[in-house]
């Protein structure tokens, strides 16, 4: 077999032009995730169950099937429906955001559970309202439970928005696809969307690895 | 200072208050006894509603608690109380436990807090561990502590739930001498317990509760010396032999 470096070489510029594509959907995905996931994981344990259930059934639903599907319904659908027109960056980051907030709720709520619930009572009993137990006494706790499977979430979430190339979003996979549909090859396209991948999410590990040993103290 | 009127607590289906009806005056101290899963603990915390009142009535300080227009949070600020597991906030050091609520809360400056933390601190002997965080504690000290940051609210009840059942035996002693010292200064106290011997000592009143109801109370001496029901007599064989 021949590898042949020098496409790849030739295709670099498109691969790094994708990757930072990758890096954007990702990071917006996860700011955009985030946020909506504390709203809709509040929204979970909220006392009152009709309340509960919109943000049940949200969890259900984006947990329950396929990001592909998901995709393709924001991209052909929910997008045009509320823009007029489509467009593969906004649907990519929508489809992943509305995704990941689904994860990152779960992550949020069993957080927010795994605190005994003497710490709640403890508050309580000193006169503080349900919201400033919440935030000087259950969240500060909770948080640090929260950092490792954060960061295994945006983990996920980099490899996944692979997906969006089906959608031709000019990220780094859609470039993948591209150099092997113009040279019949296989490996080298892959092989090295692979090893760019791969750096992205050792790089993200290591970050959060690091972030959760200067959280770890107490 | 607290009249509890018929007070009934159900769990689901359960029924663990059945007919709980008391008067606790001001600088009173009562102790409650009787055996587990009596009922002792859902009382106490009925009275700081940290349970739902099913039905009755529980007048703080002129309040009725089962009142819905009666701000929580207010009546809480006026009653202390002490937890059994000592429920303090890991995340924070001595110190900022105690003054966590009086600033959040009160609105109290954080150099006022301060000192009244340091003097409380003091008070329970622990004035060299304000800056520790609650897991380099022993037991005896955490539970000093949590009295500590109770009484920073200046409450002018303080309840305690069990507060020594969680110790090991060396460190009760500690914690129970600052009790009563509180109890001395007219601190009104109510006191869940297994400890007869500080019971007898310290409190004016106890009460014995069984199944759900109180079932006798009694100045200590009396209550200890000449028990009148048989429920009494039973439980206080066990416990005193």
């Amino acid at each position: 077999m021949n590898f042949r470096f020098d496409l790849i070489a030739e295709y670099m510029p498109f691969f790094l032009q994708g990757m930072l594509v990758t890096i954007g959907l990702s990071l917006a995905a996860i700011a955009i995730g985030t946020v909506l996931g504390l709203f809709i994981g509040i929204g979970k344990i909220a006392q009152n169950p009709y309340i509960r259930l919109p943000f049940t059934w949200y969890v259900t639903f984006f947990r329950g099937t396929p990001l592909f599907v998901q995709m393709l319904l924001v991209h052909f659908g929910l997008v045009p429906l509320i823009i007029g027109d489509t467009n593969g960056i906004i649907a990519a980051i929508v489809a992943l955001s509305l995704n990941s907030a689904a994860y990152i709720a779960e992550i949020f709520r069993a957080g927010i559970q795994s605190i005994d619930k003497g710490q709640m009572e403890a508050a309580r009993s000193l006169g503080m309202s349900h919201k400033q137990a919440m935030r000087y006494v259950i969240l500060p706790q909770a948080t640090k439970r929260m950092i490792p499977p954060l960061g295994n979430e945006f983990v996920v979430l980099i490899k996944e928005s692979s997906i969006a190339a089906i959608i031709a979003t000019p990220e780094l996979m859609y470039w993948g696809r591209a150099m092997q549909g113009q040279y019949y090859i296989v490996w080298e396209p892959y092989l090295t969307v692979a090893l760019i991948y791969l750096v992205l999410t050792l790089s993200l590990s290591k970050v959060l690895s690091f972030v959760e040993r200067r959280t770890k103290s107490r | 200072m607290i009249q509890v009127k018929h007070l009934k607590k159900s769990f689901g289906k359960v029924e663990v208050l059945k007919d709980i009806s008391v008067d606790i005056k001001e600088k009173e101290v009562v102790c409650v006894i009787g055996p587990s899963g009596s009922g002792k603990s859902t009382f106490l915390r009925c009275l700081n509603k940290l349970e739902e009142i099913t039905s009755g009535q529980v007048i703080i300080d002129g309040q009725d608690i089962t009142d819905p227009h009666v701000d929580m949070n207010k009546v809480r600020q006026e009653v202390g109380m002490v937890f059994q597991q000592f429920n303090l906030f890991p995340h924070k050091t001595v110190i900022e436990n105690i003054i966590l609520a009086p600033v959040k809360v009160k609105g109290v400056s954080e150099k006022e807090a301060i000192e009244r933390g340091i003097s409380l601190l003091k008070k329970v002997g622990l004035s060299e561990k304000a800056d520790s965080y609650p897991d380099e504690l022993s037991g005896g000290q955490k539970q000093r502590v949590a009295i500590a940051r109770a009484l920073a609210m200046n409450p002018k009840v303080m309840l305690f739930d069990e507060p020594t059942s969680a110790l090991d035996p060396e460190m009760v002693g500690e914690v129970l001498n600052v009790m009563k010292e509180l109890a001395n200064e007219g601190m009104t106290m109510i006191v869940v317990t297994h400890e007869i011997g500080f019971a007898k000592e310290v409190s004016d009143r106890i009460l014995f509760m069984d199944g759900g109801y109180i079932i006798e109370e009694n100045a200590p001496e009396e209550l200890f010396g000449n028990p009148q029901h048989e429920r009494t007599k039973a439980f206080l064989s066990k416990v005193l032999s």
